[in-house]
Parts: structure tokens; sequence; C-alpha cells
């Protein structure tokens, strides 16, 4: 797949050009691509003087941080301890069978990426669904039709 | 407005002068609360309606300025919620349709919308929040400000005595005489760790290496925690003040606050603040027009837990992978890129300008005598009244969650309360009169952790529980150590057998074993306190552990393998929601007739218990 690396000087241009500006690189090439093409984490790399090794390594290493490409609706389920309780596991389950995808995978039609995610400190409304930026609270197990809806 | 820059505590006086003039205009102040729990609720969508129906209507003597996007108010579980000041009528669970008659009947009638105020589930209700147990209960130092100001407003922050301190540190102060308060004060560090904030602040202003760098940590793992959160949102200047009265005192020009990739808001609010606080001369060089400059960065968090840990924090800032190091010398003396470094959170750092305002004696009266001060806690859960709170320290544990918390919903008995995230542990009723102070918690199995207070009835299962964190840990080591990236992935696997009745008794005698191999062989805090889920929940809890093991029973209900959905004849009226519900296409039965569950086709969802409005499903 090809990707549009023009943008990756403007985002260069915002970090002092140093090793030390790594981790905030790429988050805003995450921001920007929703995931970390290859050719960008190269590209920065080269711009930072650091060894791809290293910046594959911080790649995988932090949860923001995602190699594959994500689908156009990111469904984040929170999994904190007051969700977990409050049965968010249900819903997980619920939400990988209608999609038949495991958390961290993303539909083949690159409609739907479902995440798990820590706790995104809601706690009071638990459990939380977040779909990109719409939160669902207290979420019911028989809700998760309309979640993938939109609605 | 062009804004001039504060050269002088005199500046600061008149400024305060000028902001609270500002204020003093508007009778009566409109809050909405923008915290985690109301934004979540859709708060955003209830402002936008407000500034629309304010400039529509026209309201007399009530200006559009007035209403006030604040930070937690603390009552998440009844949000989102409008308070009006002074009066402290307190509208809950507001909706977009309710804002025209708050507008109409409150703002310009002064009359309450009694339908919208807060029934207590004794019925009584209240017309002022302060009144409510939730509130009353309460002392609040840290989250002073939150749900009182504009959150995203320097102005606001210096009209309640904002930078005074700072101000007050600086002209008045020697920086050994700021550390002398801060010591005398017995503030210990909140993130969880307790150590005391005055000696790490000494050890490291006395150390002759520069530079020297000054970090808060916004991190906030602990899943089930958001205290750190609702003060960066709300109260964003309190931290920057903070710092920079520590900066003065060890020396420091440079700063750098560490906040979690998943709180946006509180990174975007932090950059504001720091760049107001830099434009009046309250951060950035010659602060107050004296030679002290400190500026202040913010880091963003790549979503790893272990990040929480000082070392691995500052391998992070610095962009690299946050792995902890082996800490026989302390982070204080080689810190990030190996200076020394004073390090502490959110919290700790929020404190610090009303020590320095009151005086540090003033602060050890509150709490106990070896936690002074108060402790904030997100009290969540299955508790009535959850929400953000904060108590002195050496309040119980029945305080919190009865008086304050209302106790457990639909009346269930009480379980335990977990306190300090995935390192902490469970505590049963019989501990409910435990005082809440870091070595109480620590000698009951458990620990103060960053404050998240998670309440447990009944229909929680500790296995459940305890697997839950183990599954945690096992993803978020950084897997640097063999014992705790091995180990508690063995811990886990163990618990998975437990919940699925495959496990004998042998394996409970494996488990604890191999976690004292893990506490012994860990390098870090995550690794060494890794096991505490499972220890403290076998500590209490070892007869449910039992029963999984040998009767093959879940007796919460929750674990998947060992229970199993049933219709009750008696309650069912063949309603047929769970026909529908059921994703399975195991319930059978007609319109009317009592439904039936074919439980080689159930997969345990759960949606047909979710559905049933008359409780007809029960779970064996």
């Amino acid at each position: 797949m090809n990707h549009d690396m023009s943008k990756l000087p403007d985002i260069f241009a915002r970090y002092p050009q140093k090793p030390q500006s790594l981790i905030a690189v790429l988050q805003d090439i995450q921001k920007e691509f929703n995931f970390l093409p290859c050719e960008a984490l190269k590209e920065t790399a080269k711009h930072l003087d650091v060894p791809l090794s290293k910046v594959f390594s911080v790649s995988t290493f932090y949860n923001a941080f995602s190699l594959n490409p994500k689908g156009e609706k990111v469904i984040r389920i929170c999994m904190g301890t007051t969700c977990h309780i409050r049965g968010a596991g249900l819903i997980q389950d619920q939400l990988e069978s209608k999609l038949g995808i495991k958390a961290g995978q993303t539909t083949s039609d690159m409609k739907f990426t479902i995440e798990v995610v820590n706790c995104v400190g809601a706690c009071s409304m638990a459990p939380v669904v977040i779909v990109n930026d719409k939160y669902y609270a207290d979420v019911k197990v028989n809700q998760t039709k309309k979640i993938l809806k939109g609605g | 407005m062009a804004i001039t820059k504060v050269a002088s505590p005199k500046d600061l006086d008149k400024l305060q002068k000028q902001c609270q003039t500002e204020q003093d205009k508007h009778k009566r102040k409109l809050m909405v609360c923008c915290g985690p729990g109301c934004l979540a609720n859709g708060a955003a969508e209830i402002v936008t309606e407000f500034k629309s129906q304010l400039k529509k209507k026209r309201i007399k003597g009530f200006s559009v300025e007035a209403m006030k996007e604040t930070g937690c108010h603390g009552f998440c579980e009844q949000g989102p919620l409008v308070v009006v000041e002074p009066q402290g009528t307190f509208y809950t669970r507001v909706k977009k349709k309710d804002v025209e008659r708050i507008v109409e009947e409150t703002l310009r009638n002064n009359k309450v919308v009694d339908d919208l105020l807060y029934t207590a589930p004794d019925e009584k209700t209240y017309r002022d929040y302060r009144e409510i147990p939730f509130y009353k209960h309460q002392k609040r130092i840290a989250l002073r400000n939150l749900g009182h100001i504009n959150q995203c407003d320097i102005r606001d922050y210096i009209a309640v005595g904002g930078y005074q301190a700072l101000a007050k540190a600086l002209n008045k102060m020697s920086p050994s005489k700021v550390i002398e308060e801060v010591k005398t004060s017995g503030l210990r560090g909140r993130g969880g760790g307790g150590f005391p904030a005055g000696r790490k602040w000494e050890s490291c202003a006395r150390l002759e290496e520069r530079p020297h760098y000054v970090i808060c940590n916004g991190d906030e793992g602990d899943p089930g925690a958001f205290m750190d959160r609702a003060i960066m949102e709300g109260d964003p200047h309190s931290v920057l003040e903070g710092m920079a009265i520590c900066a003065y005192a060890v020396d420091s020009s440079e700063g750098y606050i560490y906040v979690r990739e998943e709180y946006p808001l509180a990174v975007q609010f932090l950059q504001e603040a720091i760049r107001e606080a830099e434009e009046y001369g309250l951060l950035g060089d010659n602060i107050l027009g004296t030679d002290f400059s400190f500026h202040i960065k913010i880091s963003r968090g790549g979503g790893a837990f272990v990040c929480g840990e000082s070392s691995a924090l500052m391998k992070s800032v610095a962009g690299e992978v946050g792995e902890p190091r082996a800490k026989y010398i302390r982070s204080v003396q080689k810190g990030l890129y190996d200076r020394p470094t004073v390090l502490n959170n959110v919290e700790s750092y929020a404190n610090v300008p009303v020590i320095i305002d009151r005086g540090g004696k003033w602060f050890a009266k509150i709490g106990t005598e070896t936690s002074a001060g108060t402790k904030a806690f997100s009290l969540v859960g299955k508790v009535v009244n959850g929400g953000l709170i904060e108590v002195p320290m050496g309040t119980t544990l029945r305080e919190i969650v009865f008086d304050i918390g209302g106790g457990i919903r639909n009346d269930r008995p009480f379980k335990a309360v977990q306190t300090g995230g995935p390192s902490g542990g469970c505590l049963p009723d019989d501990k409910l009169d435990l005082s809440v102070d870091f070595d109480t918690l620590t000698k009951a199995g458990s620990m103060m952790g960053s404050g998240g207070m998670i309440v447990m009835d009944e229909g929680t299962c500790v296995v459940d529980v305890a697997k839950y964190f183990l599954k945690f840990l096992v993803d978020e080591s950084c897997g640097k150590c063999t014992p705790c990236r091995e180990g508690l992935y063995q811990l886990y696997l163990l618990a998975v057998k437990i919940s699925e009745g495959m496990a004998t008794e042998n394996d409970l005698d494996k488990m604890e074993q191999l976690s004292g191999v893990i506490i012994d062989a860990s390098l870090c805090g995550l690794g060494k306190s890794g096991p505490n889920p499972f220890l403290s929940t076998i500590r209490y809890f070892r007869d449910e552990y039992l029963t999984h093991i040998r009767d093959k029973r879940c007796p919460a209900g929750v674990c998947k393998a060992l229970i199993t959905y049933e219709v009750d004849a008696q309650a069912c009226d063949g309603c047929m929601a769970c026909i529908h519900a059921c994703a399975a296409n195991a319930i059978s039965g007609k319109k009317g007739e009592v439904h039936t569950i074919d439980q080689t086709k159930c997969d345990k969802c759960g949606a047909c218990f979710a559905v049933c409005n008359r409780h007809a499903i029960k779970v064996a």
C-alpha cells in the first residue's frame, strides 16, 4: 500500500531533530495515518539519526502504536477494573462475534477495528465503549448492534 | 486584551483583585461540569445548548460569561451535572431538553426545577449540594478548585488566590525554607509509593550536579483511577504552580509533565495552561520579575503501564523504550538523562501551593500522624454514589463506601473493596473499619496506590478479579525480568484453570510458591507487587477459590465455564425479549409461553439476562 509521505516533513518540523523526539514524532505519525507505515518508520530513523531497530522497538513497545492499518471505525472497549466487573468482557464477546474478529484485529473490509484499552477514566459510567470519539456509557450486552450501527 | 506580565507580588495582588472584580460582577454563576464522566454522558452538548439558549433568551442580570465549563465536580454517577452558585442548586442527569427549563425557571425566575434535583435512595431531595452526604463528608485540598472554576482560564485560578503561593515562595522564602515547610507538612507521594516529598526534594537540592529536573507523573495507569485526569483537566494551574514551587526549591529550570496518551483533553488543557502562565509571566523566564526561570514541557506517554514507574517514565520522556532499571542509585540522584530529578505525581503537586500558602503545620494536622493531609479517590464499582472524592487520611473504608458512597447498588451485600490498582488488593467486609492511610492498607495486604477504589458486591467473583489483574499485568510487563514476564503469565494460566474448574488444590500451592519467587526476583514495583491481586484474594477469600476447585462452582455467577443460564418458569411471562436478544439461537418458546434455553447452544453471553425485565433468567 502506498501512503502519502509528503506530510512527514511537517511532522518532523514540530520537534527538535534529536533522538529524544522519537516518541512524539511517532505519535503524530500514528495520528496522521492511524497506524505507522513502514516507509514512515524508515524516514523517521533517518531524520532523527536513530537505528531503524530502535524505532521498531519503540513502535512495538507502546500500546498507542500500531504497525497495521486500522479500520474506518475504531471501537475501543474500556477494560478498566470497573468496566470489567460491570460486564465489559461480555460486551467484548458480543462485538467480537458480531464482527468475526478478535480484539486487536480489523475486519477485512477495513470498516471496523476492535481495541481493548486499559482505562479511559470514565469509571462512573462503566462499562464504556468508545467508537472513534463517541462515548457509549453504561453499555448493556444487547446494545452492541446499536453501537455497530453508530446509533 | 493585551496581557501585561506580572512582574512582582504587588502586580499579582492587583491582578487578583481585578480578576475577583470580574467574578463579582456575576451575582449568580452557572457551572456545567465537564469532567470525564459528565463529558462521556454528553456535557459538551449541554454547554452548547446553554450558550445558544442564553444568547436567544437574554436573561436580565445573567450574562453568558457567568456560565463556566468546570472540571470534575465529583458526583459522576449523577452526571451530567449543572450547579448554580452561590445557592448551590444542584441539577443531576441534565439532558439537552432540560436546559431551556433551567434558563427560564432558575436563571430568569429564580425558581428551582424540582425534578432535576438529586434525590437520595431514601427519597430525600437536596436543594444545596453541600448538604448531600456524598459531599458533606469530604474535605477537599487537592481538588479544591474542581467544579468551581473555569478549567481553562488562568484568571479564574488567580481570582481564587492562584500563584500567590509561588509568589510567597519566591519573595519571602529561601529554597531551603520551602523544603522545610514541605517536610513539616508530612506530605507523602500521592502516586502510591508514599515517599515523603520534602525528603525527596531535599536530596535533590543537595546535589551539586546540574541541571536538576522536575517531573510530574501524570501517567495514571491504574485502571479504575481518574483523580489525576480530573485534576489535570479541571485545575491544571495548581499542578503547574506546585511544580514551579518545587523547581524553585531544588534549583531546576526545566520540567516535564508526563501524560498518558489516553487523556487527550488533559494534554490539551495543560498545554493551554502552560501557554497562559507564560504569557502572564508566571512560568518561563524571570517569573514574577525575579531571576528564577522555569519551563515546563509536556511529554505524552505511549500507553504503557510500566511507565508509571519512575525510571521507566524517565526513559520514556527521553524517547526510549520504557524499561525500568535497577535502582541501586535512586532516580533522585540519577534520573532524567542521568541528572538529579524530582518526580512526584499530579495530586502531590496540586497539594503544594496550599501547603506553602497555609503552612506545613496546618497540613500536618489533617489526617493521621504518619499520613498527613487528605487523599483523593475515585470511588467506583458497585457503589450507589460513585465519583471523585477527597477525604482526610485516616477515614475508614466504611465511611467512604457507606457514608459517602451510599452503600452497595440494589441493596446487595458488600463483598470487597479493591484499592491500589493492579498492585493492590481486595479487602473484605471485616476490614471495613480500617483507617485509610499508607501504612494500614499495606499491612492489610493491599496498598493506597494512586487512589482507585473499586467496590465489589456478591456478583463479583474474586477469582475473576485476580485473573483480570494478572492478565493486565501480563500484557503490561515490559519483559525485562523473567520472573515477572514468565511468572505472571504462569500465574495467569493457573487462575484461568481455576476459573474453568480444571484446577486442583495443588495448583493453589504452586501459585503461592510462584508468587514468592516473582516478588523476590523482579526488579521493579510492577513485578514485585504483581502477585498481590492473587495473594490478597486468596488470603481473604480462600473458600471461594476452593468452591471453584472442589465444587466446580462460581458462587458469584461470573466464571463462564462454571455457570448456566436458566429460565425461571414462575417469573417468565413469555415476552420473547430474550429470544430476540440471543445471538446463538439457544432460546425457544412462543409468545406468552415459558421459554427454555438449550444448554448445548448457549454461549453464555448474558444477553438474555440483560434484557429480561422480569428477572426470569437465573444464573446457576
